[in-house]
């Protein structure tokens, strides 16, 4: 052959782009294993076992916080003026009857939010950015305004929500508080982290 | 001597020793009128320098785990010899990082140093501002306090605004359900190693970038359209000596208050270390008011300011965003802002007064009033960039002079 023939260079060109896509191609299914060791371990999966809780000290009023999977959840035990009061409220709601499904198993699709009206069972992490708001159970505090009837404030970024975790329209986290899976093993025990057995 | 210079001519024959000195340094002509302004460049370099050592040092006594990070901060500041010293410069250096970062950048914006032929210098630089929010991000999560813990909880929660992806996101960000021992120990990885690696790299695209195209300067005139036979600019003094021992100066001055505030001040009364901090992270308990560290909160309060999550997040991610932009929104026939007319003026120090105002009310707690001022200054915000193509091409300039002037 004589170095002066010509040189195939569409030939050329596919090789490359060929060689290119293979590569390109196996350096994703090398990235695959780093990117997906990132996600939470099987420990971490694991740590998400159902939390047991003894309610029967509770007293009207009171709230209880519990760790679930590393998050706080939250135990109210409400008393028949608090019923009362949050249903005068579902005007100022964004979603008052629950319609958002992903916020709650469909048992506790309810006015109350819950299995037993008595006790709200609910994750205590904003839906805005993840904060814990407070629980501030008074009546028309100065600082809430005279409309407050008593509910969850989030010092972050002024989130609000009623005694059953339900958002108000015109704050800056979209959705109801999370209601987690849970059951009542006993009348005054309960068990965060399973739906109930005939649900 | 003559061993001197044949060992240098042994080193040049194998490494461009001196191709690298001249280029860069003896033979780089820098515009001669660079003011006060033009110290920013070099303390940033400085002060990364200083971030880098220190946190080597810090690296080996800090330990990056749930349990025991909170402690082994303390053990620094208390049991390790000269550790405060040592995690002081390093926290007192992230704040100052981000005021001459800030500093260096209104440089830009008052002299035009982002128009033809920058744009890439500018956005190289802008990356740079982000991986610094990044990286000082996450070196906040690392002594484990309650303002690290919910500060990240409330950052990494804000991916979690993008639509569908959102939750998977924030939970692969995390690596647990809520942020965990996993998620401290990816920032520490992070922190030391990928994001700084990155930094440098950017750094060094950043000044190529600089030396390829030249220095802008207070007057924003072209300083290589006027070269002597040479080939010269008739401006252009070389940096060095010129500059170096400009900025040996400015580095001097900058060392006596950045020690001042290292050694009487390093919590600056809560803006470089904030109180809840000295908590250990309790993630069943948000602190009564949570507010990021002061160079974060201009942009903050533009999230704080639009009452749905996912605009929030978008309008803070296009407030930065807006940077990118800034080469092609500025219209005016002149760079500087020594010829440009009143209109940019007044634009600019609403800018200012916007950004500032934000800053501000970023760190105070959402009250009606606070969240009203803080509409009106993400929309001044906004307005001062996307109307600039308008009202930069109406303001009545003035004729920059042929050459540069000293002032």
């Amino acid at each position: 052959m004589s170095g002066e023939e010509e040189v195939d260079k569409n030939k050329r060109r596919i090789l490359l782009a060929a060689a290119t896509a293979m590569g390109g191609i196996g350096a994703a299914y090398v990235a695959t294993p780093f990117i997906i060791s990132m996600d939470p371990s099987a420990r971490a999966e694991a740590a998400g076992a159902p939390v047991e809780v003894d309610i029967s000290k509770l007293q009207y009023g009171q709230l209880l916080t519990v760790e679930w999977r590393g998050k706080p959840v939250w135990i109210l035990r409400r008393d028949a003026e608090m019923l009362k009061n949050m249903m005068s409220l579902n005007d100022m709601l964004r979603d008052p009857h629950s319609d958002e499904l992903s916020q709650q198993p469909v048992y506790a699709k309810n006015d109350y939010r819950s299995l037993n009206k008595e006790y709200m069972v609910m994750i205590g992490i904003c839906t805005h950015l993840g904060c814990a708001p407070t629980f501030r159970p008074e009546l028309g505090p100065e600082d809430l305004g005279p409309e407050w009837k008593g509910g969850f404030f989030c010092p972050c970024h002024g989130s609000r929500y009623d005694l059953a975790g339900r958002v108000f329209a015109g704050v800056p986290a979209p959705s109801n508080l999370v209601v987690p899976p849970y059951r009542f093993v006993t009348s005054t025990r309960l068990l965060i982290g399973v739906d109930p057995e005939h649900a | 001597m003559e061993w001197l210079k044949q060992t240098r001519d042994w080193l040049d024959e194998r490494f461009p020793v001196m191709e690298f000195w001249r280029g860069h340094l003896s033979e780089y002509y820098a515009p001669k009128n660079f003011n006060f302004w033009y110290y920013f460049g070099s303390l940033a370099m400085l002060v990364l320098v200083i971030q880098i050592l220190t946190g080597i040092f810090l690296t080996m006594n800090y330990k990056p785990t749930a349990d025991t990070a909170f402690a082994s901060v303390e053990y620094i500041m208390r049991d390790v010899k000269w550790g405060w010293l040592i995690r002081y410069l390093h926290s007192t250096g992230a704040s100052f990082f981000f005021v001459v970062v800030y500093l260096h950048m209104f440089r830009a914006l008052l002299y035009g140093s982002y128009r033809k032929p920058r744009e890439l210098l500018w956005i190289f630089g802008v990356i740079i501002f982000l991986l610094l929010m990044a990286e000082a991000f996450m070196g906040y999560l690392l002594p484990w306090g309650q303002m690290s813990y919910w500060g990240a909880q409330v950052i990494i929660s804000l991916f979690g605004a993008i639509p569908y992806i959102g939750n998977d996101l924030s939970l692969w960000i995390r690596g647990d359900f809520v942020v965990a021992d996993a998620t401290l120990n990816r920032f520490f990885s992070f922190h030391v190693i990928a994001f700084p690696m990155v930094l440098l790299g950017l750094v060094v695209f950043h000044l190529v970038a600089l030396h390829s195209v030249g220095s802008n300067n207070p007057d924003g005139v072209e300083i290589k359209s006027k070269k002597n036979d040479k080939g010269i600019p008739l401006d252009g003094i070389p940096f060095h000596p010129y500059y170096t021992v400009k900025d040996m100066y400015g580095v001097v001055g900058f060392l006596i208050i950045f020690a001042a505030v290292v050694f009487y001040s390093p919590e600056m009364f809560g803006w470089f270390l904030e109180r809840d901090n000295f908590v250990p992270a309790n993630p069943l308990k948000t602190p009564e008011h949570i507010a990021p560290l002061w160079y974060f909160t201009p942009f903050y309060a533009i999230l704080r300011a639009v009452p749905d999550k996912f605009l929030g997040v978008m309008a803070m991610g296009a407030s930065i965003a807006m940077l990118f932009l800034l080469p092609w929104l500025d219209r005016s026939p002149v760079r500087s802002i020594r010829y440009k007319g009143w209109i940019f003026k007044t634009a600019l120090a609403l800018f200012i007064v916007s950004f500032v105002g934000l800053g501000y009310l970023g760190t105070v707690p959402a009250t009606p009033i606070a969240t009203g001022f803080s509409r009106l200054f993400s929309v001044l915000y906004f307005v001062f960039f996307l109307a600039m193509p308008f009202y930069s091409k109406w303001d009545k300039c003035k004729q920059p002079p042929e050459r540069v002037k000293y002032k």
